[in-house]
């Protein structure tokens, strides 16, 4: 099969789902024909579809998701570009409070098809505004949809299926991704919400990782293969709202062992809501306690030695691993 | 005041109707408070007819709107049903949220009033996106956002009216400036007269209204229209009026100056168009009449379909999160 790179992949769905459908329209600031996009995600777009559906805005986080929510209710459907996820901060109420809630609030009446794509994570050195993974910010807001893709193939796949759905999904990406390639097929497919992906087989130990996560845990996997013998099963949910609680569960049943591995703090991050489920819905299963790598609570430092020390790595996982067994 | 085209009979008759039915609501809902009828809170549009009257009788059906906290007048205005809109303030399931909204959040988009928010200031962008599908779409429709003198000092003001007018965006931002924002005097902060001078930071026109002449209002509406649906973008009117109650419920209003109240008591907006309507021999005193006793009987009947409404099931509370 065709490999193509995270943001091909991303690239191929806009423009796929826009040749669909002339509802679907981009905004964002810098996502034009001028630049592209920060990370280059939209470049080529503006050139195909024009100015008008690839859409320049100003520095206005908090406009750029109200004008988005005021297309969406409108029919349209707009994807909003947020370029560092850092700064949905800025659009918090538009996000949390009217996207989010507007359907519920109006008793149905509303329907908010709205995307927002924004690139998360750290590990290039652009310290505590640029670095950050929110993703349980919006886990902790009913009404929104959290896509967390891993691979070119779900990138694709799950975009497609965020633009075509009708409600508000935060679709987070991650800088380390955008350039790593992987297969994804010529023809036309979707990858459905609330369904994860069991990345890599294992029998002892169940790894839940989401993100460039994935990939650590994917390197973390192989290694403890090797050297000590230890079957890992690598989880990743692809989207953590829904959440795929059954397969979570399934795996957990089979290993007796759990390692939730997230790129984000500790308290009251991603890692903390599915341990917790795992142990509200499954602890007769664990053969041992839950271990959780994440970030210690504080901001993203800048220095590298510094940043190196609070993202988890391979080696933080390979210990939480070799715990459990 | 010059017009640019005085209304015909019918519409100025419709314009009163609805001015009063507004007046006759509210005083309903706080009779109903009183009697602890109304769960929560309430803001209500008592003084403000005019504003809300004047703007929506310059629209279409298929345009829209948005409101805000203060906005069973828009509502109303816009065509929604008094007994829906009534339903919901009780917290009744026959209600256009079912429930789920209140007095702050009533929305009915089979009228294209897109929703109040209770969020100071959040509609602004929101309008502005209605604006964008507009224009996306190719339809000639526009929007009408309404907000109050509050609403204007927040960020989305300046980023929602921006956006708007460098995309040329057919909206139409009416800034009720009741002179309060709760206890908060226009003067205590803002620099300018009036909002409407904000507008040349964006490269648009503003303009002042008389908020309490629902003509004036009317007439800024219609050139505020007919300007975006030719694709010349936004304007920003500011309608100076003034609340006849309290901020919400519970508040006696003592921050304001008593004379300030009893001025614009004397410059009520339904007063004033009643007069207006007698001297025009639009109206005569009796037909004026029969007009107050329908509306009033139609607010009752809306009350009457509201208290006989069943309440949610409470396992409703779960739907609607998702489409
Ligand atoms: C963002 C935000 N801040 C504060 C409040 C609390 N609040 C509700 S109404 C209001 C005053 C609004 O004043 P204005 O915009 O002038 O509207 P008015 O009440 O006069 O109609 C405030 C501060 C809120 N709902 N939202
Ligand atoms: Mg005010």
């Amino acid at each position: 099969m065709r490999k193509i790179t995270y943001r091909e992949a991303l690239r191929e769905a806009l423009r796929e789902e826009m040749r669909r459908d002339p509802a679907v329209f981009l905004l964002g600031e810098d996502i034009g024909r001028y630049w592209g996009g920060a990370f280059k995600v939209t470049e080529g777009l503006a050139e195909e579809f024009g100015d008008e559906r690839v859409r320049d805005t100003p520095i206005s986080e908090s406009a750029i998701i109200g004008v988005a929510v005021g297309a969406a209710i409108t029919g349209m459907r707009p994807v909003a570009e947020i370029m560092f996820g850092d700064l949905t901060a800025l659009a918090m109420d538009q996000i949390a409070n009217q996207a989010a809630k507007l359907r519920y609030m109006f008793g149905g009446q509303a329907k908010v098809p709205l995307v927002i794509r924004t690139p998360f994570g750290g590990g290039v050195n652009i310290a505590a505004h640029h670095s950050q993974c929110l993703e349980a910010w919006f886990m902790h807001v009913p009404g929104l949809y959290v896509a967390v893709p891993s691979t070119p193939y779900d990138a694709k796949g799950l975009l497609k299926t965020a633009i075509r759905g009708n409600n508000p999904v935060i679709f987070c990406e991650h800088k380390l991704l955008y350039p790593i390639e992987g297969e994804v097929p010529e023809e036309e497919y979707t990858v459905p919400f609330g369904v994860a992906d069991i990345k890599r087989e294992g029998e002892d130990v169940t790894v839940v990782a989401t993100l460039y996560m994935v990939h650590r845990a994917l390197r973390a996997a192989e290694v403890l293969a090797k050297e000590k013998g230890i079957s890992v099963e690598v989880v990743d949910p692809r989207t953590l709202t829904p959440l795929d609680k059954k397969a979570i569960i399934n795996s957990v049943k089979k290993t007796g062992r759990l390692v939730v591995v997230s790129e984000d703090c500790k308290t009251a991050g991603v890692t903390a809501e599915i341990a917790a489920m795992v142990a509200e819905e499954a602890i007769d299963y664990l053969d041992a306690p839950i271990k959780r790598v994440a970030e210690p609570d504080t901001p993203i430092p800048f220095s590298p030695p510094l940043e190196r020390r609070v993202i988890p790595d391979e080696k933080a996982i390979i210990r939480a691993v070799e715990e459990v067994v | 005041m010059t017009l640019t085209a005085v209304p015909p009979r019918e519409k100025l008759v419709e314009m009163y109707g609805t001015m009063v039915k507004i007046r006759l609501f509210e005083e309903k809902v706080f009779e109903l408070y009183a009697q602890n009828l109304v769960p929560g809170t309430i803001h209500l549009y008592t003084g403000q007819e005019a504003v809300a009257v004047g703007v929506c009788s310059a629209l279409r059906r298929d345009d829209y709107i948005t409101s805000t906290h203060r906005g069973h007048g828009h509502c109303i205005a816009k065509g929604a049903d008094v007994k829906r809109v009534m339903a919901e303030i009780l917290g009744k399931r026959t209600g256009y949220c079912k429930g789920k909204g209140g007095s702050m959040h009533i929305a009915d988009f089979s009228v294209g009033m897109l929703g109040a928010t209770a969020v100071v200031g959040a509609g602004i962008p929101i309008a502005a996106g209605a604006g964008l599908s507009i224009k996306l779409r190719k339809t000639d429709q526009v929007v009408a956002c309404f907000f109050g003198d509050g609403a204007s000092n927040q960020g989305t003001f300046h980023e929602g009216i921006n956006m708007a007018a460098i995309w040329s965006l057919p909206v139409i931002f009416v800034c009720e400036n009741n002179l309060y924002a709760m206890g908060t005097r226009q003067s205590m902060v803002m620099r300018v007269e009036s909002v409407a001078e904000r507008a040349s930071a964006y490269g648009i026109p503003g303009v002042v209204a008389d908020g309490n002449d629902v003509l004036a209002v009317y007439d800024a509406t219609l050139k505020a229209a007919e300007r975006a649906r030719k694709g010349e973008g936004p304007t920003l009117i500011e309608c100076k009026t003034y609340r006849h109650r309290g901020h919400s419920r519970v508040d006696p209003a003592k921050y304001r100056p008593k004379e300030e109240v009893e001025a614009w008591l004397a410059r009520d907006p339904i007063k004033r168009f009643r007069e207006k309507l007698l001297e025009l021999n639009v109206l005569t005193e009796v037909e004026i009449q029969q007009i107050d006793r329908e509306v009033a009987a139609e607010i009752e009947e809306a009350v009457q379909y509201a208290m006989e409404s069943p309440y949610p099931a409470p396992e409703e509370a779960l739907e609607d999160v998702y489409a």
